[in-house]
């Protein structure tokens, strides 16, 4: 079974501009793959079509078995919340220590305080943060803000991953261990789709790469 | 992570009822972390509170001030000049019997014209008169708890005696005062009303630049699955708070503001022989000043965040 299924999608912009054309593919139930392509190829718009931040345009986007089309803005909450979105800038809230940053999504879902902080802490664990977690992130490093962001996005233990240019801010030595840890989250079954442009990174994993180029698929390498 | 077990959740009630409390304190808290800016509005919401509540005090005393006054209403009945001091004295004991009237004094000619001459000041002027101009005059108090209409009814019936040259009633300037206060009263609603949309527009404005400084935060939280209704509570408990602790400002500034004129006012009237003493909201309306308060933070708060925060959606 599939998480991801796109169908003929296509997404233009105001103006006629092509983000997306015609691309068709799939991403298994457990599966971790790269979406790679050069800067404009269109792969934050594909995340952002998973993660109902944009609508396409034609086509139709399939995730856990469910048709995006048939979700109304007064459901995408509750379908956001069964997602686990990682950012380039880490998108932090730098007012908050970390173990508040990580809480956020299960405070969005209303859970008791207790449960909160066995799985904030839990999360932290996997990330290697848990000594952390009354800090700020301003004092943290990029390597580490992006682990809060991570353990944030795999709190709510959610049925896929979305990570979009996740190494970007990040040195290679920094970006390998952010790579091992998606893998180690993949390995427990959670799916995950990474847009990145970093090729030398992403070649030198065993993952399949989807390659998009100008708003097509060009191929699906494994 | 994704084998462990599913966390227990409250049930619907239960969860709401936790999110309302965690907003409800965490927005006091977001106003106690910016003390100065927060200070600053509950001041300006305080302010703008205490003027309408303060007039409505002023209005309260005022026409408390002219009941008292209505209670001392005295008629003048001046007598025909061929009426003697005996037949006034009898006419007065006869108005006094009157079940209406409270009191009636008889002020003969003399005694009238002697009062004239200490409190005009024309005494030697007066001295130059071969014969003394002033009627005799009967002062009647009617009941104060008659209606107006009555008094007026009584001061007619007075006034068509055949001793009576003519009956006047001490009553027209009350009626001007009230008739004065009556347009005063409709202005400060007025001014209430405009204050309370001044209010509103204050914490809008004040919510307004909250959501804009929080945008990214607002953006953050709609990618993580957070609905309109979750990140618009906070900022309504914000409006709540600005509301509530602005009419505390209002209640300790007028509070403030009586206490600094209780003892002036208490001299001034002790010059007028009254034990006037300076009337406050009282208990109901300072719970409707706070409620006011409350309200109008709430309505400016949620007037701002409908408009807002759909419009904030992440990119």
């Amino acid at each position: 079974m599939n998480i991801v299924e796109f169908h003929d999608v296509a997404k233009l912009y105001p103006g006629g501009q092509i983000a997306l054309e015609g691309v068709e593919f799939q991403l298994a139930r457990g599966e971790m793959a790269f979406l790679t392509g050069h800067s404009g190829a269109g792969k934050s718009t594909l995340l952002k079509l998973i993660g109902l931040i944009e609508r396409p345009t034609r086509g139709q986007v399939i995730i856990n078995g469910k048709n995006l089309s048939r979700i109304g803005n007064f459901g995408i909450p509750a379908y956001r919340q069964r997602l686990g979105l990682i950012f380039q800038e880490y998108n932090l809230l730098y007012d908050r220590t970390v173990f508040d940053n990580v809480a956020l999504p299960l405070v969005i879902r209303g859970l008791r305080h207790d449960d909160i902080a066995r799985r904030v802490r839990a999360a932290l664990d996997t990330v290697g943060l848990l000594p952390h977690e009354r800090k700020l992130p301003i004092t943290l490093s990029g390597g580490e803000q992006q682990r809060v962001g991570i353990a944030r996005a795999v709190v709510g233990r959610p049925h896929l991953i979305l990570a979009d240019e996740p190494t970007g801010n990040l040195d290679p030595g920094l970006s390998a261990e952010i790579m091992r840890l998606f893998a180690r989250l993949n390995e427990t079954g959670t799916s995950v789709l990474i847009a990145s442009h970093d090729v030398s990174l992403i070649e030198q994993l065993p993952y399949r790469r989807i390659i998009l180029d100008q708003g097509r698929l060009q191929s699906l390498h494994h | 992570m994704a084998g462990s077990p599913t966390p227990r959740r409250p049930l619907a009630p239960q969860r709401l009822a936790l999110q309302h409390a965690r907003n409800l304190i965490e927005s006091l808290g977001r106003l106690y972390r910016a003390p100065l800016a927060s200070l600053l509005t509950i001041s300006v919401i305080g302010i703008t509170l205490a003027l309408p509540a303060g007039l409505h005090v002023l209005l309260k005393n005022l026409d408390s001030l002219s009941y008292s006054w209505e209670g001392t209403l005295q008629t003048s009945l001046f007598l025909q000049e061929n009426v003697d001091e005996a037949s006034g004295r009898a006419l007065t004991e006869k108005i006094s019997a009157r079940d209406e009237i409270v009191s009636s004094q008889y002020i003969s000619r003399a005694q009238a014209l002697l009062e004239f001459r200490e409190l005009s000041g024309f005494g030697e002027a007066l001295n130059t008169l071969d014969h003394n101009p002033l009627p005799a005059v009967i002062v009647v108090q009617p009941d104060p708890a008659l209606e107006a209409e009555r008094i007026g009814e009584i001061v007619t019936e007075l006034g068509q005696l055949p001793q009576v040259e003519q009956a006047q009633l001490d009553q027209a300037w009350i009626q001007r005062l009230y008739a004065m206060l009556a347009i005063v009263q409709h202005g400060v609603t007025l001014i209430a009303l405009l204050l309370a949309f001044a209010v509103v527009f204050i914490v809008g404005n004040t919510i307004r630049l909250d959501i804009e400084n929080r945008r990214e935060e607002i953006e953050v939280m709609k990618l993580l699955g957070a609905s309109d209704g979750f990140i618009r509570r906070p900022f309504l408990y914000s409006g709540f708070w600005y509301g509530l602790l602005g009419g505390v400002f209002a209640w300790l500034l007028l509070g403030l503001c009586l206490f600094a004129m209780a003892a002036p006012v208490r001299e001034m009237a002790g010059l007028y022989d009254s034990n006037l003493q300076l009337q406050g909201l009282g208990g109901r309306g300072w719970l409707y000043l706070l409620l006011a308060g409350i309200g109008l933070g709430w309505l400016g708060s949620a007037f701002t965040v409908g408009r807002r925060l759909h419009a904030i959606q992440p990119r």
